[in-house]
């Protein structure tokens, strides 16, 4: 059999500069799913876009073929790099087409859902308006959505991202191409989605024999989708061979450095014990935030729980993880504890500085107490690009806040920048320069060493990790990890990752609507996962393991509304069972 | 259904507005010191012509100037009885026109749907000559077509209105035999309308159109275009190329669309710069709006003839914003339906 596509030597590059992918080759056969592997700026993405030739205007292609067969013939042969702009329409979108990373912007907000998908067919299949219209919303009902017309007459902003990036592939689809290139497609999702959206490609290629190219930098996904493994860095191909033989048994030094920094669930053998919370650093109990949404104009305003009587206790040295997809209320939480958001009345958060002083009550701080608490308690940000002002110097950024406490000198505050930074694994003489300089993963460190400046008791970490590259993630892990043990730091960790939660966490707080409907000692939770959405979440976490995937009857059973969740443990609306203990510092969700 | 009601909701803030504006232009208005009568009282004392002074004290008590501000408000509104009863704007009476010594309604009568054509007409020109220049200079940007386009344009911003005015004069009736001046021939002035008629106004607004609207197009040019080079580096724009849409309709389709809420709000910002930049315009080309008539009243302290002027322009303003409120509503479903589903 001829393969689909051949991609042949390609090189590209922008103006003068080397090339950024240089002798690129691959080939993947009818049938087959072929994944992309690297990490950011490994030119995965440039090399899948130039199969589209929808590449920025300013990349060139210096050199090869990209040759590509639909039809198994000679006469069917064609190079796609040397079409006419004019045949080159007439593929993308009908033989060849692609799903992108960012399903919340890659559909136009201004124009309907199926309009969006039915232009594919009128532009490519002579068909009256009435068969596309049937064939688009056949389409929809097989990509699981649960009222077709509806969504054929939804904006993309009345649907979720799992929902908006299911209308993608319906529009990838809906022309039946014999390749589908895949950029990321489940990265901006929660692990559920992701599952779900992953099983539901798998299963339409099972039906129309389509190719898949997945770009992806998740080794996890990789063996849960591929047949055939290409690994870049830096625009090279570092390995290729067959997913058992590359995930198997990695022969290049860099495909297994990749595998190392894999974040895993770990097979536990046994629970822990439960935490000793005799000197707690920080409690909330009872914490309750209501949002009320304006609907605006004539509209009757909506509440929404974000936090619904929430108890955690972070036990002093610990870290406690709260767990959960977006809008969960996880970050609410966080908010809440650093006292920068207010709860409703009746909400308790204690925080206490030093093992046997008095709590302070954040929920209702004078403001002495708030100047001294903000020292104590620091944040690390989820967005590393934004969270650093790119006018400041380094050395601006991390003194700014020993100016604002009035800490030392002059000498004494730059002494203390110089130290933070040698703490997180920098160099003094980088003080000078401007955060632009430093790449993704230094600058969180540069984050962390500015939480760090102030000798604060308590950290706050927002997914600190989510935006980094997995080989940086693994880095940035065990530095705090580090940091903890050598400053004796208490943090709260807010992820959506539970292999990232496995690695650093002692306590887990599983939250899903406002609630946690599932707490205990980290190796307990893994051990003996009891409600049904901490096993979907552990289901559906994506390990490089060929052995094990992604079992997706435990994600859609415990994934779904709560009032689809198993007798035990449903509830609807605002009648919620209490959190039972099934075992010392194992709390869930249920009726008894 | 729910675009009626809230067409309902907007014109009925529309009125709340009015009213309020109309309360502050009353006040404005009022600010210096005298008013036309008391200012003719006392030049007329002062050269002792008693039978002018008997005249001014009856205008005096006939347009209650000599009441209380809010009571003069409140006649002038005709929300009170003043000494003819209720007789004020929302009884179509607009006051009498001391300067020109006739009822208000007499002097601005055609020069108001003058104003209104010969505005109207500018900012078709300000769309018309803004829409393709902008798409065009965004979609090849950085390229000759996008520096001639901002050359023109900024040329146009920068040349004062009324030089642009003389000089267009000048060469339009030297090459093309346009007329210079006015905004119909004078045998049609004051003639019922009639198709000679017509075809005189149309010719006699080529120059005024150009010269009101030029500024205003190379500004809203520039804007559009920012907004689609804004637009263009979205996603959304890569998946309509993915799915093999040729460039012309893909962008005709997609970021144009989304470029165009800006353009379409700024409507009801556009009509009273173009209004009061157009005053001096006006009186330089010898257009018979109001702004001439404005200007002249503003001057004298005529306070009805230019209370009224301003309740016009600020009516305009209002109609203006509500049109392109509207309009967003029904080119962009996130407002339209922004909270249907919570």
């Amino acid at each position: 059999m001829a393969p689909l596509l051949e991609v042949d030597n390609l090189s590209i590059g922008f103006g003068e500069a080397p090339p950024v992918v240089s002798n690129v080759s691959f080939s993947i056969e009818p049938g087959e799913t072929l994944a992309l592997v690297g990490e950011s700026g490994s030119g995965k993405t440039l090399t899948c876009r130039s199969a589209l030739r929808i590449l920025p205007g300013t990349a060139q292609i210096r050199q090869g073929q990209i040759r590509f067969n639909p039809d198994q013939t000679v006469a069917s042969a064609n190079d796609l790099l040397a079409l006419s702009e004019r045949k080159m329409r007439d593929i993308r979108g009908n033989s060849i087409s692609m799903i992108f990373q960012e399903p919340m912007r890659s559909l136009s907000p201004l124009h309907r859902i199926g309009n969006q998908v039915s232009e594919v067919l009128r532009l490519h299949r002579d068909m009256t308006p009435k068969e596309a219209h049937k064939l688009v919303l056949n389409n929809f009902e097989r990509v699981g959505f649960p009222d077709p017309e509806r969504a054929y007459q939804s904006y993309p902003f009345e649907l979720s991202g799992g929902m908006r990036q299911r209308a993608m592939i319906a529009m990838a689809m809906v022309a039946k191409p014999s390749l589908l290139i895949a950029d990321e497609p489940t990265t901006a999702l929660d692990v559920t989605t992701q599952a779900q959206v992953l099983g539901l490609i798998k299963d339409l290629q099972q039906e129309t024999g389509m190719s898949v190219i997945l770009v992806t930098h998740d080794l996890g996904v990789v063996a849960n989708m591929a047949e055939q493994v290409v690994v870049m860095n830096k625009g090279r191909v570092m390995e290729s061979g067959t997913a058992e033989a590359v995930l198997g048994s990695p022969a290049h030094g860099y495909t297994k450095k990749l595998f190392a920094a894999a974040p895993m669930i770990p097979e536990v053998a046994e629970p822990a014990a439960p935490l000793d919370i005799e000197d707690p650093i920080l409690q909330l109990r009872r914490v309750r935030k209501t949002f009320t949404m304006r609907a605006g104009g004539w509209k009757e305003s909506k509440e929404i729980y974000a936090c619904r009587d929430v108890n955690l206790v972070l036990p002093r040295g610990k870290t406690l993880a709260v767990v959960g997809e977006s809008g969960s209320g996880k970050t609410t939480c966080a908010r809440i504890a650093l006292g920068a958001e207010i709860p409703d009345p009746g909400s308790e958060i204690f925080f206490r500085p030093k093992a046997g002083e008095a709590d302070v009550a954040i929920h209702d701080m004078s403001r002495s107490e708030k100047v001294a608490f903000q020292k104590q308690a620091q944040m690390v940000f989820q967005d590393p690009y934004s969270s650093l002002s790119p006018r400041m110097r380094i050395q601006e950024a991390l003194t700014e806040p020993m100016e604002i406490h009035k800490i030392g000198d002059r000498t004494a505050r730059r002494d203390k920048a110089a130290e933070m930074l040698r703490w997180v694994g920098l160099s003094p003489d980088m003080l000078s320069r401007y955060p632009h300089a430093f790449s993704g993963g230094q600058r969180q460190r540069l984050s962390i060493a500015r939480a760090l400046t102030l000798d604060p008791v308590l950290l706050v970490c927002d997914e600190p990790t989510s935006a980094l590259d997995v080989s940086v993630q693994d880095q940035i892990l065990t530095l705090l990890e580090t940091i903890r043990d050598g400053m004796g730091l208490s943090y709260l960790f807010i992820s959506h990752d539970l292999a990232v939660v496995s690695r650093i966490a002692d306590d887990v707080a599983v939250m899903r609507q406002g609630m946690v409907v599932e707490q205990a000692p980290a190796e307990t939770l893994f051990y003996n996962p009891r409600h049904p959405y901490t096993k979907a979440l552990i289901a559906a976490q994506p390990e490089p393991d060929l052995n094990r995937p992604i079992d997706l009857s435990l994600v859609s059973k415990g994934a779904g509304a709560p009032d689809t969740w198993g007798e035990e443990f449903r509830f609807d609306g605002d009648t919620a069972p209490d959190l039972i203990e099934l075992e010392p510092g194992h709390k869930v969700r249920a009726h008894v | 259904m729910m675009f009626i009601r809230y067409a309902i909701y907007r014109l009925m803030t529309m009125i709340v507005t009015l009213f309020v504006v109309s309360i502050l232009i009353f006040i404005i208005i009022n600010l210096p010191p005298g008013d036309y009568l008391s200012n003719q009282i006392a030049e007329l004392r002062a050269t002792g012509q008693a039978e002018g002074v008997a005249k001014a004290e009856f205008l005096r008590k006939e347009y209650a100037l000599d009441r209380p501000l809010w009571e003069q408000y409140l006649i002038w509104a005709g929300f009170a009885p003043g000494p003819q009863g209720f007789s004020g704007l929302i009884q179509g009476d607009f006051g009498w026109s001391f300067e020109f010594d006739r009822p208000v309604a007499d002097i601005v009568g055609d020069a108001l749907w003058l104003t209104v054509l010969v505005n109207l007409a500018a900012v078709l020109f300000v769309y018309l000559v803004a829409l393709p220049l902008g798409v065009i200079a965004a979609a090849r940007s950085e390229s000759w077509v996008d520096y001639t386009a901002a050359f023109v344009g900024y040329l146009g911003l920068a040349t004062p209105n009324f030089l642009l005015a003389l000089m267009l004069f000048y060469y339009g009736n030297k090459y093309l035999g346009l007329p210079i001046g006015g905004l119909m021939s004078p045998e049609y002035e004051g003639e019922p309308m009639s198709w000679p008629k017509v075809q005189s106004i149309l010719v006699h607004m080529i120059v005024p159109t150009f010269v009101i609207g030029t500024s205003g197009a190379a500004a809203m040019m520039q804007r559009l275009r920012a907004n689609m080079l804004d637009e263009l580096s979205k996603p959304y724009v890569e998946t309509a190329r993915a799915k093999g849409l040729s460039p012309s309709r893909m962008l005709t389709k997609y970021p144009l669309r989304m470029a165009f809420n800006p353009f379409v709000a700024d409507i009801g910002n556009l009509l009273p710069g173009m209004v009061s930049g157009s005053v001096l315009v006006s009186v330089v080309l010898g257009l018979q709006t109001i702004g001439p008539a404005l200007l002249t009243a503003l001057k004298s302290q005529d306070q009805f003839l230019a209370a009224f002027i301003l309740m016009f322009v600020a009516l305009l303003t209002l109609i203006g914003t509500m049109i392109s409120d509207l309009l967003l509503v029904l080119l962009d479903p996130r407002i339209r339906y922004g909270a249907r589903d919570g």
